[in-house]
């Protein structure tokens, strides 16, 4: 049950960030390549060195420990990073009452999944589960940074349904990074773009 | 059995094969003349220097000089430490780290050897503590200065995987533990081997020296274990205290990795 405002952020490529996301909004954001939308991401997940402050409801970030902070603010990035030699390794103790395993076959896998090797998968592949290892978390609000882009149009719709009920159940605050103008379409909500180090509404 | 004291002509003996080779390579034209004739060079005057200093400073034992000595030597090693690195800290730390890793460790190893194992009288007698200190600087060094690099250049590398970890809620500690291992390994991994093979592949360079200088072979043998087990000690201090220094370095207080902190050492 959480709502993200982000409190006068600034970044490398953006001025002075004044942001709220609803309980359970989900904000598409856009704009050019090299724009600074991947780092506004990291900044809310607190990754890199910038000014501001983030809030989850009434919790300011600086009152949490940054593993804390990073478990309940959820950031999927646009490449997905692997350190052991199985999926099943990365999955950190699942949450009680987040059964892997119904996570596993709405991303469209097989339950045995776990036990495969990490060279065997595609990027595509990497993307689905890089999800189902963030969402285990439970976060409370969810960066995403391309989260369909290397999939193809089954796979995208699924992980479209995982993370529209994701929110539905979690009443999770999304800010989505979509380079596709159909997907924002689509799915609809408020829509943000950077243009020039700032974030205007999309026209 | 003596000490059979090498005259003048002996030396001049040993450096004509040397020239030797000088003039060989230049028949050869295999380019490399040059070089040795200039190693050959610097070596002789840098030993014939250390000879005399040393010669100095064993008469009269007097603390100021032995400490000025001491310090050269550490900040040299120190030096050396950072000027091995691919990617070294930025600022005061890439010096400070290794020279402080360095201190911690031979320092303290070449203390407790004077003090306890060898009871040398007073313990700052130069005649132990230059040549007991010099293979502690130099092994620990290597070890440091390996550590080290193979951290920073994995951190390096690994950044997406560290990254990853830490989006996931791990902490820096847990984010960072694999690198931290396998640095900790590489850095030891020289001293443990040279320990395995010592005596069988090679007499080590102390034991051989002490045997030409006329001692029995059982007590070389028995100050260079000493010198091996204070070298595995030394080299192990140090390169966990240069590990965990520097793996600390690389995340600020909000546990983000910050290789920003590196720079690549031009070589």
């Amino acid at each position: 049950m959480a709502g993200l405002r982000l409190d006068g952020l600034s970044t490398m490529l953006l001025r002075e960030v004044d942001l709220t996301l609803a309980t359970g909004e989900r904000i598409f954001l856009s704009g050019a390549s090299g724009s600074g939308k991947s780092l506004l991401l990291r900044a809310v997940a607190d990754l890199d060195p910038h000014r501001g402050e983030v809030w989850l409801d009434d919790l300011p970030r600086s009152r949490l420990t940054p593993p804390e902070w990073r478990r309940r603010v959820g950031l999927l990035p646009a490449e997905s990073h692997w350190w052991a030699e199985t999926v099943g390794e990365h999955w950190r103790a699942p949450v009680a009452d987040s059964p892997i395993e119904a996570l596993l076959v709405a991303l469209g896998f097989d339950v045995d999944v776990s036990g495969w090797a990490i060279t065997r998968l595609s990027t595509g592949e990497r993307q689905r589960l890089a999800l189902a290892r963030l969402l285990l978390n439970q976060p409370q609000a969810l960066l995403l940074d391309e989260a369909t882009a290397n999939l193809d149009s089954v796979n995208r719709e699924r992980v479209e349904t995982v993370l529209e009920d994701y929110r539905a159940t979690h009443a999770t605050a999304m800010l989505w990074v979509s380079h596709d103008p159909e997907q924002r379409a689509r799915l609809g909500g408020r829509r943000l773009v950077i243009r020039e180090n700032r974030l205007e509404p999309e026209a | 059995m003596n000490l059979i004291a090498l005259s003048v002509w002996d030396l001049i003996l040993a450096a004509g094969l040397v020239l030797l080779l000088a003039a060989l390579s230049w028949r050869l034209c295999l380019g490399v003349g040059r070089r040795v004739l200039v190693a050959t060079l610097r070596g002789t005057v840098q030993l014939m220097l250390v000879g005399l200093v040393l010669k100095q400073l064993f008469a009269q034992a007097n603390p100021v000089l032995i400490g000025l000595i001491v310090l050269v030597m550490w900040s040299a090693a120190g030096w050396e430490v950072q000027s091995r690195q691919k990617r070294r800290y930025t600022g005061s730390w890439g010096y400070g780290i290794g020279t402080f890793s360095l201190f911690l460790s031979s320092f303290s190893v070449t203390l407790l050897a004077l003090l306890v194992i060898i009871q040398v009288e007073p313990w700052y007698q130069p005649r132990y503590l230059i040549p007991l200190l010099g293979m502690l600087l130099g092994n620990t060094m290597s070890g440091v200065a390996i550590a080290l690099d193979q951290l920073t250049r994995q951190a390096w590398d690994a950044r997406g995987c560290i990254e990853a970890r830490l989006l996931l809620g791990a902490t820096w500690e847990e984010a960072i533990a694999d690198l931290r291992r396998e640095a900790l390994r590489s850095g030891l991994i020289p001293i443990v081997n040279a320990m395995a093979a010592a005596g069988l592949v090679s007499l080590p360079g102390m034991m051989t020296g002490q045997i030409l200088a006329g001692s029995p072979p059982l007590e070389a043998a028995k100050y260079q274990l000493l010198i091996l087990f204070l070298i595995s000690a030394g080299t192990g201090l140090g390169a966990m205290a240069a590990v965990w220094i520097g793996s600390r370095r690389l995340f600020d207080d909000r546990q983000r990795l910050r290789l920003d902190r590196l720079t690549t050492n031009r070589r």
